[in-house]
């Protein structure tokens, strides 16, 4: 048997940190790097008798996201308590939402470059949304370090806003899951929700999978995956737990509900708990805390909504005449997209603004580690740049030299730099005699114009720009010639 | 020793100072304190430091406070009576009443006994010591808030502030024979109030007079914006509502309250009190609650409930009593609950992470929950016919210290009168109401009157108890006569 006689279900739950000034229950600052112990108060410490006070902030940004992927918010809801010991839970029980969530419902859409690169080829269900079930707020607990023979614990992070998303077991591979997760992240981002870096720890997941035999209808034996700390850890253990699991099923080994730990420098997952040793929560409702009331919050968040990468991307197309991939790469990050619309808005050749950008600022930016927010040219002027370009005023390979001018003084102005270089409109008479010299030096390419072969113009092109030591602009004189040699 | 509006009124006079007053009061628990147990600590010099700042012209101005141990005061010892805690755990702040005392100009001064974590009736689940009847030095000074109950008693401490989760607060008033009084849920806030059951706590004065219960109260009552559950209704003026009749207000007697199981002696000077409401104006009703008997087991679920989660911050991890080289985490949580909390405390710990179980929720907590809906629904219908409930506060008077140790459900059943007003968010209070003759007691021992009234309505509750306290004689007998 082959692994296309098994259907593979992947379930992820995403804890997401929140971007909110202060803790989810009290008003202690949440910021990162900051010395051990220095951001707490006796409410996220657990001191007997602090009390948690909801984050409204924090209300509103869930419903937001709830709204950016369609979900519904209940007219009520409610926070439950957790209940289990751990160091690291100042309380001993998480305040968490059980049964009355903020978000029932709703997807994310699965956008194609947020596929891994080399499996945007072979998208198996392009335009693809994966549903959720549910997404809840809920309190960060503090961070241990593991020493030799004693273990620290940082409860700067306690209390933090989390939101968890939890989507249905419908991703169908590990490169789903990927594209799942970065398509997450971009729309989170979009909604100025999270920084959801995985690597940073402000996006954290989970992943159920179970595989099945072709023609099984219920889903086969769920395994839970914990540790993965970046969304190729996430790709590599599920290949790994797949197969391992494909294995299992061929040889007839018979998988137990458990859950399993991905160790990245081996490569494998190994069980931690078995079902059996699963945790009672004694879920319950916090009676410090009220139910909420979400009508109003939802009708606020509503308006403010701002519009997501898919819509943008159709947007770009039919304002701008881009193509889907151009509009595509350029809305995968929302300050690109908005630089992009500030110097494609007003341009004579939005189309050109696209390619620019792409292709010649955003290698720029690469080259000196720079973020699109980090650029140092303003966007107007990328304008200004590809405009001196379409009116014929400069090649593109002066506007080349001009931009990297611009990109060394950002002061500066494209048509004064480019006035500077010299690379002026040359004398239209000037150029107009360099022409008729190169035609009447090269007969033969002049007859192979005349007989229909543009490309033929490219040399005498070449021959012109010679003689006018670049400063002619390459595609007026390239139109010249086809005019005089064709009429 | 005086009450408040004397103390007021013997500074405003100049006749003593705060710190005199200070003195006096340590003298005092240093001559009685040792046979009653009131009192688990408490620091002199630093309330005379805080004496000697005191702004007299405030409503409480150099008033010392007595505290019971499960209310934070920052750089005092928070024990809640237990071990795990004990001698382990100085509060780091104040409790939202303590902030409200000092900008009053009240001095904390002394941490009361209690039973450990305010769980018992009694107060012999004190983890520190037992705490004694002032009245009679065998008897049990009720619980949970004993020790607040027993000071002012004694004539240790001018008031102090208790808390009341199924009545105890009213309940040591009752058998101290001094006035108690819990406010509505959501009256007073619970933020700095060591949590026993997050949805029935309430934090509430005790005092030799209905008069400084309204002072009392007045200065702690009001909507905090750090408890989520207090309510942001205005603070009436509670004197105004003192020195009138009662003409014209409805008092309800519950039938269910005077049935099997009330001892006579209580029975009857409850009945003569009822009489003297009558007698001053107010109009008798006979009412129905239905719901009454299941109150205690929904109480007994509710509480341990959350109870079970209140209590499992305390492990030893980041504060109090942590077991001696555990080989794991495991044996370090087991040893160091087991070591530090009591056996009540573990068998309502034990109670409440049963009910909570998958598979026993919907059995227990669900319904429990539904059936206090039932119960709250009994009091709204109750208060569309009268203003007040009166009924005994508990159907026995003080018992003898030890005798009723192993039979812990007999001791739940005696909360049937105060847990309903938890149940149902209502204010209730105690006030003295006679001596009731027990057989092999040195003397007579107190009986209260429990008055009950719809959420916030305090005013109503200190109008009938303070014109029935002007009119009785009981307010003239005190353990220590001056």
């Amino acid at each position: 048997m082959s692994q296309t006689e098994y259907i593979t279900s992947i379930g992820l739950e995403v804890h997401v940190q929140l971007k909110t000034r202060t803790k989810m229950f009290c008003g202690c600052e949440v910021r990162f790097g900051e010395p051990p112990n220095t951001l707490t108060c006796p409410t996220c410490l657990g001191l007997p008798g602090a009390l948690p006070v909801l984050n409204r902030g924090a209300i509103e940004m869930t419903i937001r996201a709830g709204l950016l992927l369609g979900c519904e918010t209940p007219p009520v809801v409610k926070w439950d308590r957790k209940n289990y010991f751990y160091p690291d839970m100042p309380k001993n029980y998480q305040i968490s939402q059980y049964d009355l969530p903020l978000c029932l419902g709703g997807g994310v859409p699965l956008y194609d470059l947020a596929y891994p690169k080399d499996a945007q080829k072979s998208i198996a269900r392009p335009g693809k949304v994966v549903q959720l079930t549910r997404i809840h707020l809920e309190e960060d607990v503090a961070k241990s370090t593991h020493h030799s023979s004693f273990t620290t614990i940082d409860f700067n992070r306690a209390g933090t806003p989390l939101m968890e998303i939890v989507s249905e077991p419908d991703i169908d591979s590990p490169e789903e899951a990927a594209a799942y997760l970065n398509s997450l992240r971009q729309i989170l981002v979009y909604g100025d929700l999270s920084d959801a870096d995985m690597e940073k720890g402000q996006m954290r997941c989970d992943v159920n999978v179970s595989v099945r035999p072709v023609g099984q209808t219920e889903l086969g034996t769920k395994i839970e995956l914990k540790n993965l700390n970046s969304v190729s850890a996430v790709r590599r253990a599920l290949h790994y737990e797949i197969g391992r699991q494909i294995e299992c099923l061929r040889t007839g080994i018979p998988l137990i509900q458990s859950t399993r730990r991905w160790d990245d420098d081996l490569g494998e997952t190994s069980e931690m708990r078995t079902k059996e040793q699963a945790h009672d929560y004694r879920y319950f409702p916090d009676p410090d805390l009220l139910p909420v009331r979400t009508p109003d919050l939802v009708a606020r968040e509503r308006e403010g909504l701002p519009e997501l990468p898919h819509a943008k991307v159709a947007r770009f197309e039919s304002d701008y005449g881009i193509t889907h991939y151009d509009a595509s790469v350029l809305a995968s990050d929302r300050a690109l997209a908005d630089y992009y619309e500030a110097a494609a808005r007003g341009a004579t050749a939005p189309k050109k603004v696209a390619n620019w950008i792409i292709n010649t600022l955003l290698a720029y930016l690469n080259e000196h580690s720079l973020g699109i927010a980090d650029c140092p040219v303003v966007p107007e002027k990328i304008r200004a740049l590809v405009d001196l370009v379409e009116s014929g005023a400069l090649s593109g390979t002066q506007a080349r030299e001009v931009f990297a001018d611009l990109f060394a003084d950002p002061a500066g102005d494209p048509a004064a730099i480019a006035k500077a270089k010299g690379f002026e409109p040359a004398d239209t008479g000037e150029i107009d005699a360099f022409i008729d010299q190169v035609i009447a030096a090269h007969a033969g390419p002049a007859q192979e114009i005349r007989d229909g072969n543009d490309k033929a113009a490219n040399f005498l092109t070449g021959q012109v720009m010679k003689l006018s030591k670049g400063k002619a602009n390459p595609k007026l004189v390239t139109e010249a010639i086809l005019a005089k040699l064709r009429g | 020793m005086p009450t408040i509006a004397d103390l007021r009124a013997a500074y405003a006079a100049g006749d003593t100072t705060p710190a005199e007053t200070l003195r006096q009061l340590a003298d005092t628990i240093a001559a009685r304190d040792g046979d009653i147990g009131g009192y688990l600590s408490h620091d002199l010099d630093r309330a005379l430091d805080e004496a000697s700042r005191a702004d007299l012209s405030l409503p409480l101005g150099g008033v010392p406070i007595a505290i019971k141990d499960l209310i934070n005061v920052q750089g005092h010892p928070c024990s809640c009576a237990s071990r795990i805690l004990h001698g382990k755990y100085t509060a780091p702040y104040d409790a939202t009443v303590i902030r409200r005392l000092r900008a009053a100009g009240a001095i904390p001064f002394g941490r009361t006994n209690m039973d450990e974590f305010a769980m018992g009736s009694s107060n012999e689940n004190s983890g520190i010591q037992p705490c004694r009847n002032p009245w009679d030095h065998d008897r049990i000074p009720g619980g949970s808030s004993g020790g607040s109950a027993a000071v002012v008693a004694a004539g240790t401490a001018i008031a102090a502030l208790g808390s009341d989760t199924g009545g105890s607060i009213r309940q040591p008033a009752s058998h101290c024979g001094v006035v108690g009084v819990k406010p509505t849920y959501g009256r007073v806030s619970r933020y700095g109030i060591v949590a026993f059951a997050s949805s029935l706590d309430q934090v509430g004065p005790m005092t030799a007079t209905v008069e400084d219960s309204a002072r009392l109260l007045q200065v702690i009552a009001g909507h905090d914006p750090l408890d989520s559950t207090s309510v942001p209704e205005p603070v009436p003026d509670y004197t105004a509502a003192l020195g009138h009749d009662l003409k014209g207000l409805r008092v309800g007697l519950p039938r269910e309250y005077f049935a099997e199981g009330l001892e006579p002696a209580v029975r009857d000077a409850v009945q003569a009190a009822v009489r003297q409401l009558e007698s001053l104006g107010a109009e008798i009703v006979e009412i129905s609650l239905p719901n009454t008997e299941h109150a205690v087991s929904v109480y007994y679920i509710i509480a341990n409930a959350e109870a079970s989660a209140n209590l499992a911050r305390f492990d030893g991890v980041r504060y109090g009593h942590r077991a001696a080289s555990p080989s794991d985490l495991l044996d370090h949580y087991r040893r160091s609950r087991a070591e530090g909390f009591g056996e009540e405390v573990k068998r309502r710990i034990i109670l409440g992470t049963y009910v909570l179980s998958s598979g026993y929720y919907d059995a227990y907590y669900l319904r429990a929950q539904k059936v206090r809906t039932l119960i709250r629904q009994d009091f709204d219908r109750a208060f569309d016919q009268v203003d007040l409930i009166a009924s005994p506060v508990s159907p026995v008077p003080p018992f003898r210290l030890g005798e009723k140790l192993d039979d812990p459900l007999a001791m739940y059943l005696a909360d049937i009168y105060t847990i309903p007003a938890n149940l149902a968010g209502l204010c209730g209070i105690s006030v003295p109401c006679g001596f009731a003759p027990v057989p092999g007691a040195a003397r007579p021992l107190p009986v209260g009157l429990q008055l009950l009234a719809r959420p916030f309505g305090e005013e109503t509750l200190f109008r009938a108890a303070h014109a029935y306290e002007q009119a009785s004689e009981w307010k003239n007998h005190r353990a220590y006569p001056a």
